[in-house]
């Protein structure tokens, strides 16, 4: 089976995920290996999908943890 | 059969213990108890009402409703994907009650599996490295594209991607299946490459061998 680039691109996430069974994944590897744009895509979409998981991305406001134990000690302490 | 049970739900969160010795007593174990999950909760409640200070107030709400009801906390689920579920909740009550017209419906748009969506074709870019986000502009960008897709492709980014829970969580706390969420993430990524390919190729190193790397 050879398999063209939108087949590739329909399992992107679960390539990423490691949700590709061990034949597809061979196929989608092979592609990868002649296909410059394909390879592209597959490492910008995981570059974004590592990225979302950095803690930079979304900061918390300073404070927030003392302010939120502040009103739980009110709590707490009754 | 009923102390299989008990034990499978004790080795489900390491937590379940110190959960018991809260509601037995020892109140000011929930400080320490709730350190994990305060980031996650923040994130889930800005994401929802798009306000940092209404989501630090919504925050502040969820943990004392965690508070009140952890004794109803029967470790069937994880203690972090119980929170979420509290928190998300309190976040769409405090959308409910804003009802205000310019606020996102919060009717889910039906999945619309005829849609095609396709990744931007690049060549010339792969990644850039995470220590790009020390720059303000770089983590911006990157969160506002997420912050831009529709609802449901936002919701499942934010549990799977962010927060990094599994299908199955991300499934209990959304209250779809496990399907669902595989395959609105895959269309939730698709989009945000495209939207951030073109940019975040601006934020890559000037130069480039000539052999790119393959990994």
């Amino acid at each position: 089976m050879k398999i063209d680039c939108k087949h590739v691109w329909n399992y992107l996430s679960a390539y990423i995920d490691g949700e590709v069974d061990s034949a597809l994944r061979a196929e989608i590897d092979r592609h990868l290996e002649h296909c410059e744009m394909c390879s592209a895509i597959m490492d910008s979409t995981r570059n974004v999908v590592v990225l979302m998981a950095d803690d930079r991305v979304f900061e918390i406001p300073s404070g927030y943890s003392l302010r939120l134990h502040q009103r739980l000690s009110t709590l707490l302490d009754h | 059969m009923i102390s299989d049970a008990i034990s499978k739900h004790n080795l489900a969160d390491p937590v379940t213990p110190m959960i018991q010795r809260i509601v037995n007593g020892e109140k000011q174990l929930f400080h320490e108890l709730i350190r994990p999950v305060e980031r996650p909760v923040f994130v889930m409640l800005f994401m929802l009402l798009r306000n940092e200070s209404d989501a630090e107030d919504a925050a502040q709400e969820t943990f004392i409703k965690v508070y009140r009801n952890l004794s109803a906390f029967r470790g069937e689920s994880k203690f972090t994907t119980w929170v979420l579920s509290i928190a998300r909740n309190e976040g769409l009550a405090r959308i409910r009650k804003r009802s205000t017209h310019q606020e996102v419906s919060l009717e889910p748009s039906p999945d619309d599996q005829n849609q095609t969506i396709s990744p931007a074709t690049i060549v010339d870019w792969r990644e850039i490295p995470s220590e790009a986000l020390e720059r303000k502009e770089v983590a911006l960008c990157i969160q506002q594209a997420i912050m831009a897709l529709p609802n449901i492709y936002r919701d499942v980014v934010q549990l799977r991607d962010i927060q990094e829970l599994d299908v199955q969580e991300t499934a209990n706390i959304l209250g779809v299946s496990p399907g669902s969420v595989k395959v609105r993430l895959h269309r939730a990524r698709i989009m945000l490459q495209k939207e951030l390919a073109p940019k975040l190729s601006k934020f890559a190193p000037a130069k480039r061998g000539l052999f790119g790397r393959h990994v």
